[in-house]
This record gives C-alpha cells, structure tokens and sequence, in this order.
C-alpha cells in the first residue's frame, strides 16, 4: 500500500465542509448583537473537508498504527491483553452515553448501580474495603492515593510524616506523583534477588515516614515473598502502604493486595480488566482503601440506601479530584468484562498471564541476559543480549522486532539495568504467538553476532525508519503552523 | 478455557515443561501461605453475550434519557455519526502510547493536527497531547504558574469559575502547598478591582479566569493582561474551545495559558467522561507544560514524521523533579475532536454557536415573557445563562423531568445565595418546537 503522508490540513480545500445542521429558525437572535470587543476578530483556520475527504484521511492514518488487534504487543507493565468488543458495544449504548453528568440521582440510578457494583467488584478482587472510581488514569490514581494516604496523616494531626519510601526499581510516576502530592522522596534500594531489602528499609523508618508506595510483583516481575514483614514494620513505624496496582493481573485468582497488608491501592482498568489504551487513553484508575481510610475518599462518592443509589459528599474527603465521576465510558467496559468472564475465569487470568511470561523467558534465557533467575509473574527483564560484544543495543533490537511484525517490549526499564528488555506477554496470546515470538526473538539474536549492521539499521519494512529526535527537540515544530 | 484464553490441556503440558515445573501452581509457590487466596471470589458466574446484552439493557433501563437544557461544563452538542466509526478502529483504538514511533505515526499525527487545532482555537503556540478533563487540565496550568514564578506561590481564581473546577485546583493546591485565593465576582462577572488589590501582595503566581464563565456569561478581560503582567503574573484563561470559534480567544485577551474542556467538541454526554482536557501556552512556557507532545521531524530517509518530543520534561524520565506525574493523555478523546474539528471545519463551529446563541436568547426571552424569571445578570452570554425565578424550582424541576426534561441546573446547589436561580443551556440540538414545549411546561407550573 502506499505510504500516506498528507496531514488533514494539506488536504483541506475553501468551501468545503462534513456536517449537516438545521436551519436556523430563530436566526433574528443572531450572533453579531454581542458586543465587537468580546468576539475574535479573525475566524479560526480549521480544515475544510468533504465527509469522505474525512474519513478517508483518518483511516488512511489509522493505517500507520500498530495495536494488539494487528499483533502481539509484549509491552511490559502495560498488559496489552485483548480488548473485548462486546465492552465497546455496552459503553456504546445509549441509554448510557447520553445521561448528563448532572441529572438527578434518581434518573440516573442504572449508572449508579455500574459504578456500584463495579467498586464493590474490585473490593471483592482486591480485598480492600472500598473504591472510587472518579481518577481517570493509572497516575492520577497515584496521586489520589496519597493524598489519602496524607490527608490520613493530616486528620490524626500528625504532620511531620512528609516523605513517602519508593524503590529504585518503582514506574516514575511514583515518584512524580508523590512530590506533585508534596511528599518528598526517600528511595529504597533492591537486592540482588530484585526485591526490597528489608535491612535498607529498617533504618529509613521514623516518624516522618507516612508510607510506601510499592508493586508487587515489582516490575521486574518479581513477588516481594518479604511483604508481610515489610508491611509489619511499615505498620509499626506509623505508616501506610500503598500498592501500585500496574502489576495487578498476575494475582488474580491467586491472592490479593488487601491480605498482604496494604491500606490503599490504584487499579490501571485499561491493563488489568482489558480496557483499550485508546493510543494513550482515556484510561481509568479507581483507588481503593482499608476500612479505616474510608471516609478520604474522594467527593463525590456512590452510596447506597435500601434499593436506591445516590451521590454523596463527605467533610473527611480529601475533596474533589474530577469534574464529575470518571471515565465511566471506561469503567462500564471493565464492568462487562468482570460479569462476562465471572469468578470461574477470572481466577486464571493470573496463571495464565505467568505461565506465558514464564514459558517465555525460559525459552530465550539462552540468548538474552536474564539478571534475576527464578520464576517471575506476569512479566520478567532482560538485560540485553547475551552475547556483549556484538554491539548491538535492546534500542536495535526493538526496532528489528518492528520488521518481523510485533510490538517491542518495553525497553530501558527499570533502570536497575543498562539494557533493560521487559517482556510482558498477558493471558490471551496463545502458545503459537508465543512460539512466532520466540523464533523471531533468536533470529535476531543470531543477526546481532552474524550481520550487527542489519539490526543496527532496523527497521526497514515500517511506516517510517527510524527517527531523528535530536532535531524534534532541539527545533520543535509542534503544530502545522510551525512546518510552513 | 474461557473465549478470551487460547490455551489448550497439550499447550499447558508443554509451557509446564518447558519452564521445568510440573503444575501452574507451582508458579506461584513463593506466595507466602497465608496470603495465598483459598476461597472464589465472591462474584456471580461467568454470564454469555446473550445474558450480559440483557443485564445491561435492563440497567440501562434504570437510567431516564432526558431532553437537555442543561450544560454547567458539558454540553449536549451534535455528534456526526462518522466520528464513533473512526475512532472505533482498532490500530487507534487499541495501541498504546506511541513509544515506537515507527509504528504508531497513526498516533503521532493525529495528535499534532490535534495541538494544531487547539492552538487555532485558543490563539496558542503550542500544546500538549490532551488532559485528563477541564477541571484538572486547570489544575495543571496552577502548577505551570507556579513553576514559572519560582519563588511566589499563591494563585488568584475567580469566583466566576465552575464551582466543579475550582473544588479541583484547590485540591490539588492543597497538597502541594500553593495558595489560593478567590476573586471577588461582582454582577456575574469578575472583580477586577479585587483581583488589583490581590495582586498587589506580591506573591501572585497566576490569575485564573474563564471564559465563558460560570453563568454563561462572556466576561470582558480588558486591560487584564497589562494589570496581571504588571504583577509579575501570569494569565491563565479556562475556556470553552467550541465558543472560541467566535469568542475572543485566550490569546486575544493577552492570556499565556488556555486551558478547559474539550467535550463541547461534540462529545457525548458519557455520564461526565470520558471527556478531555487541553492545556495551551505561550512557546516560552512550552517546557512548563506536562504531559506528552508530538512534534514533527523527519526518518533516516528524510520522510517527515512524528515523535513524542521535549520529553525530558516528563515523569519517566524526571521522576520527583517532574513538573507533574501525567503518564497518559486522553488520547483516542484527542482523535475524537480532532475528526469533530475537521468535520465541521471553519465554518461548522461558527454555525453550532450561531445557532446555539439563537436558541439560548429566544429560550431567554420567552422566560422573561412569562413574568416568573428576570436576568440573574444583565450581561451578553451566548449558550448558557443564568434567570431567577419566583417559581418553586423544585416543583419546577420535577415537572420537566416528569417531562423527559432535563430543565436549568439549580444554582443554588453549587453557590451561595443562588437558591432562586437556574442556569440554562441551549444547543444546536435543541429545536424551536423543543423549546416551545419547555416554556409552554413552565407556564402550566
């Protein structure tokens, strides 16, 4: 096919437009009796394009993306597992897309009951006590999260415990997300295992210490086995744990945050529960907490009296954190999915989901550096090649993946390795798609020793080849005016 | 297995022996036994198409569909019905954020036309690829301010801003220890003496205003700039991007960041999300804003493309010195407008507004004709505005619901000293006959 490279507004002709609207009836009220000064003086330059000039274009462009429909998307941390459409389909109907957000309770109560019953559904997964579903992403489940954590601190009038504990190996928006919620920093350091050292712990707990955020497993999809003992001294020394729920999938079925002793968590619905990433969103991060943090939920929160739903604002809550409730049109997806797969399957996405990751690794593991030996979870690292003197990076090797048809893996993370390759394969891919990967995975290491110049190269079947960043940052052209 | 799991009893036997282990159990073997789940979880069983298509019509039929005269920050605007189509394609609908840009340009274009229309709209230099919502795409022009002032720390924000956005800001504000404090409104509209007097304490980092405000009203920003710049300040403009197709942009007035929600841009309703947020600028605060932002550049073979850019700005690679945690946009609600945008073009967001003001004064005037509503504000508005009442607003509210009819948000949930007030809203959707029937409602009242 040939490449498309126009953008809409090089397409865009005068007088041409994709819209049909009523006449106006009423067109004596008209726009120019508002005062001069407060109306633009020169009309905006939107495109102008036919409908099928629209739709043609956006199709065309769709055409340059890869997305786990196209192929296998090992994205570690991301659980890039198949979306189901019977989600889309339910999230689509109408007697739920076109309820305002500010109708009254009682014609809204089918609404109510999916965001009801959805919290109480994660709380079950979970084993916390309660949920909000109103942040809209992984991050801003993050930053909710401790604010309660903080705002638990505050009402107990204790506070001096301003610094949150993160280890070297946690997403960077654990880090970035307690210091927007005014928490400094205090890093833990992991282990040859790949885990938090309890002895590097011990000696950072005093009474400025108002928690830790942690993952578990960890990102190197590793199970922290000393979490009952770190979540006793975290307890001890008067603060909260808080679970980065990321790494969720692998434990389902299997145990639950709640049980291990943490007090607050995000869940990312767009991993866990197989709500498209949508290119980077709209995701949605419901944040749940033991029953003694309850009342910092966020405003507004569902309640329910007797058969009746209703909204609710608290004097506890840490306040508001979203204009209204959500991203509902992504929570009722994650809802479908809870009922369609029930509590028969819901306990394999877990096994499943290691399973693979496992089979994965032990069938590359003599190719590719594997720096913490054990079985992972849902994902593992690799730190590059095996054989070092090619000279050929995990970038190179990213990229020749492109060639062979699937997604890289995430790559340079975490950062306790140089060449970090995170594989995270999730519970849909079959054994086939596996074995697809596996082969290519050596092909490409066979290139790296045979022919390093082919890979270096990489790639050379895509859309476009590999890209010069420097100039996109040094002379930023940010929006079409720029490139005229 | 379950439809969504491809594996087999053989495929299992052979992974098991591959990975030298002999059940799936044993996968999980270094759990500590007392965390292990020994229990189902307390859930319903699996249900099939046929039975989930069922339970949610009957939830759906709990929910009444209302005829909308009602905004307060989202807008029952036309959808055209190629945009659910489109952004239903999977290569969009399900690829992550484009961290190969190789094989997400799909992605990465669309969002630079996207921050190409909305600083079209705004006046703007630049942007970033989308917020999570209005209110919290405010929240992060705070932070914004407050970086570019260094040492000051209190921002200004109207009272005449959504009382949904500044509940917000000061959440946010809480936290991180920003001050803020709230101009004075004075007839609807800003104080701006109040807002003079506040500046000069010195430790102004910001002032937030918008645009139409709360009350629908078009505020006149005159001479805001000069006193906010004067202070060492900056100006941040809450916007509603589909009024800038006639409104007087953020740029216009002087302002260095627009900020507001993007759901006016013909998004459904969706029970308040997912709805997207936007965050424009001035070039030389582009490195204060969060967030990720595609930039053009060009291939080994100098084919133009796209790539996430200036991300030394971000969590992932600033971790706690990043100016904020955002990790993801809103990225397919990006494409969502950005497809609305080249629908209705230049012209088509002119037309949604001229006919939304026709419909909101004809809707005004009828009020008033009754003799049971006067102006809440004299002052020029284009969709939206604000009427007391001497009617009962409950038995008012109640009839139009009784109705289908989704009738003004009453004010005086949201603000002091409003309990006689209704803020009404008309859009393109809404027809003659439509409101016909509203006034002829509340006539019978």
């Amino acid at each position: 096919m040939k490449y498309y490279d126009k953008l809409i507004f090089e397409i865009s002709k005068e007088g041409r437009h994709g819209y049909t609207l009523p006449e106006n009836q009423l067109a004596k009220y008209s726009i120019e009796d508002i005062p001069s000064t407060l109306l633009r003086e020169e009309k905006a330059q939107l495109p102008e394009a036919s409908e099928l000039d629209v739709v043609r274009h956006y199709t065309n462009v769709s055409n340059k993306n890869f997305g786990v429909e196209t192929g296998f998307y090992p994205l570690g941390s991301c659980t890039m597992k198949y979306n189901p459409k019977i989600n889309d389909e339910i999230a689509n109907m109408p007697a739920f897309s076109s309820l305002h957000p500010l109708q009254s309770d009682e014609t809204v109560q089918g609404v109510l009951e999916v965001y009801y019953n959805l919290a109480r559904s994660l709380s079950e997964i979970s084993g916390l006590a309660e949920y909000t579903l109103n942040p809209f992403a992984g991050s801003h489940g993050e930053l909710v999260g401790l604010m309660i954590m903080r705002q638990y601190h505050i009402k107990r009038g204790d506070l001096k415990r301003t610094k949150v504990i993160v280890p070297d190996s946690a997403h960077g928006t654990n880090p970035a997300s307690a210091a927007v919620c005014g928490l400094e920093i205090v890093e833990v350091h992991s282990n040859e295992k790949g885990t938090i050292s309890v002895e590097d712990l011990k000696p950072l707990l005093d009474d400025t210490i108002a928690g830790i955020m942690m993952t578990n497993p960890n990102t190197l999809g590793i199970f922290e086995t000393e979490i009952l003992e770190i979540a006793d001294l975290i307890h001890e020394a008067g603060g909260l744990l808080y679970y980065d729920g990321a790494n969720l999938n692998p434990l389902l079925g299997k145990c639950r945050p709640g049980d291990m002793g943490f007090d607050i968590m995000h869940i990312n619905l767009h991993k866990t529960f197989s709500t498209p990433h949508g290119g980077g969103g709209p995701g949605s991060g419901p944040v749940g907490v033991s029953k003694a943090l309850v009342d910092f939920l966020p405003n507004p929160r569902v309640k329910k009296d007797g058969d009746c739903y209703y909204l609710d604002n608290g004097d506890d809550s840490l306040g508001s954190i979203s204009g209204f409730l959500g991203n509902f049109s992504v929570y009722i997806r994650a809802y479908t999915y809870i009922l369609s797969l029930g509590k028969d399957n819901l306990k394999n996405v877990g096994p499943l989901a290691t399973l693979n990751a496992n089979y994965i690794k032990e069938s590359l593991r003599q190719y590719y550096y594997l720096p913490i030996e054990g079985i992972c979870k849902h994902e593992f690292v690799f730190d590059g090649l095996l054989d070092k003197s090619t000279g050929v990076t995990t970038l190179d090797i990213a990229k020749r993946l492109l060639d062979y048809g699937f997604h890289a893996p995430t790559i340079y993370f975490p950062l306790l390795f140089t060449q970090s390759i995170m594989i995270e394969p999730t519970e849909t891919e079959s054994l086939d798609t596996l074995n697809a990967f596996i082969e290519v995975m050596k092909t490409v290491a066979i290139e790296a020793k045979e022919d390093p110049e082919t890979v270096k190269n990489a790639p050379y079947t895509t859309p476009v080849r590999r890209l010069d960043e420097t100039m996109a940052a040094k002379k930023p052209m940010l929006i079409y005016k720029d490139l005229l | 297995m379950y439809k969504y799991f491809p594996h087999t009893e053989a495929d299992i036997e052979q992974m098991l022996k591959r990975i030298s282990v002999k059940s799936v159990d044993d996968l999980f073997a270094e759990i500590p036994d007392s965390v292990v789940l020994k229990k189902e979880y307390d859930l319903p069983v699996s249900k099939s198409e046929i039975e989930i298509r069922k339970y949610f019509e009957n939830l759906g039929n709990k929910n009444k569909k209302l005829t909308v005269f009602a905004g307060a920050g989202a807008y029952d605007h036309y959808a055209p019905s190629v945009i659910g189509p489109l952004i239903s394609r999977s290569e969009f609908l399900t690829a992550y954020t484009p961290y190969q840009p190789e094989i997400a340009q799909g992605t990465l274009q669309y969002i630079f036309e996207y921050q190409s229309m909305i600083c079209e709209l705004t006046g703007m230099e630049c942007t970033n690829a989308s917020m999570y919502d209005g209110p919290t795409a405010t929240a992060e022009a705070m932070f914004m301010v407050v970086a570019s002032a260094k040492k000051k720390n209190t921002v200004l924000v109207s009272q005449t801003v959504n009382p949904n956005i500044l509940k917000v800001v000061k959440t946010y504000a809480k936290y991180r220890g920003i001050n803020i404090e709230e101009i004075a409104e004075k007839d609807g509209c800003t104080d701006k003496a109040d807002m003079e007097s506040k500046l000069s304490s010195g430790d102004v980092a910001g002032v937030i205003v918008s645009s139409p405000n709360y009350y629908g009203i078009i505020e006149d920003y005159t001479g805001y700039s000069d006193a906010i710049h004067a202070a060492k300040a900056l100006f941040v403009m809450n916007t509603d991007p589909s009024a800038l197709a006639v409104l007087k942009s953020p740029a216009e007035w002087g302002a260095d960041i627009a900020c507001g929600d993007g759901q006016s841009l013909g998004m459904p309703l969706n029970f308040g999300g997912s709805y997207i947020g936007f965050l424009a600028s001035k070039k030389d605060l582009v490195r204060k804003l969060p967030g990720r932002i595609a930039g053009a550049t060009t291939d080994v073979d100098g084919k133009r493309a796209f790539v996430l850019t200036l991300q030394a700005r971000e969590q992932h690679i600033r971790r706690e010195k990043a100016n904020s945690n955002i990790c993801s946009n809103q990225s397919l609600m990006a494409l969502y407008v950005t497809i609305y945008m080249s629908l209705m073009g230049k012209e088509g967001l002119r037309d949604v507004n001229k006919l939304s003001y026709s419909g909101a004064h004809y809707l005004y005037d009828q009020l008033l004709a009754t003799g049971k509503f006067k102006a809440a504000f004299e002052k020029p508005f284009l969709k939206e505005f604000a009427v007391k009442t001497s009617l009962n607003i409950d038995v008012l509210s109640k009839k139009l619901l009784n109705h289908g009819i989704l009738g003004g948000i009453q004010l005086g949930k949201y603000k002091d000293g409003m309990d006689d007030c209704l803020l009404f809203c008309v859009t393109e959707k809404r027809s003659k006959e439509e409101i016909d029937q509203l006034v002829s409602l509340i006539k019978e009242v």
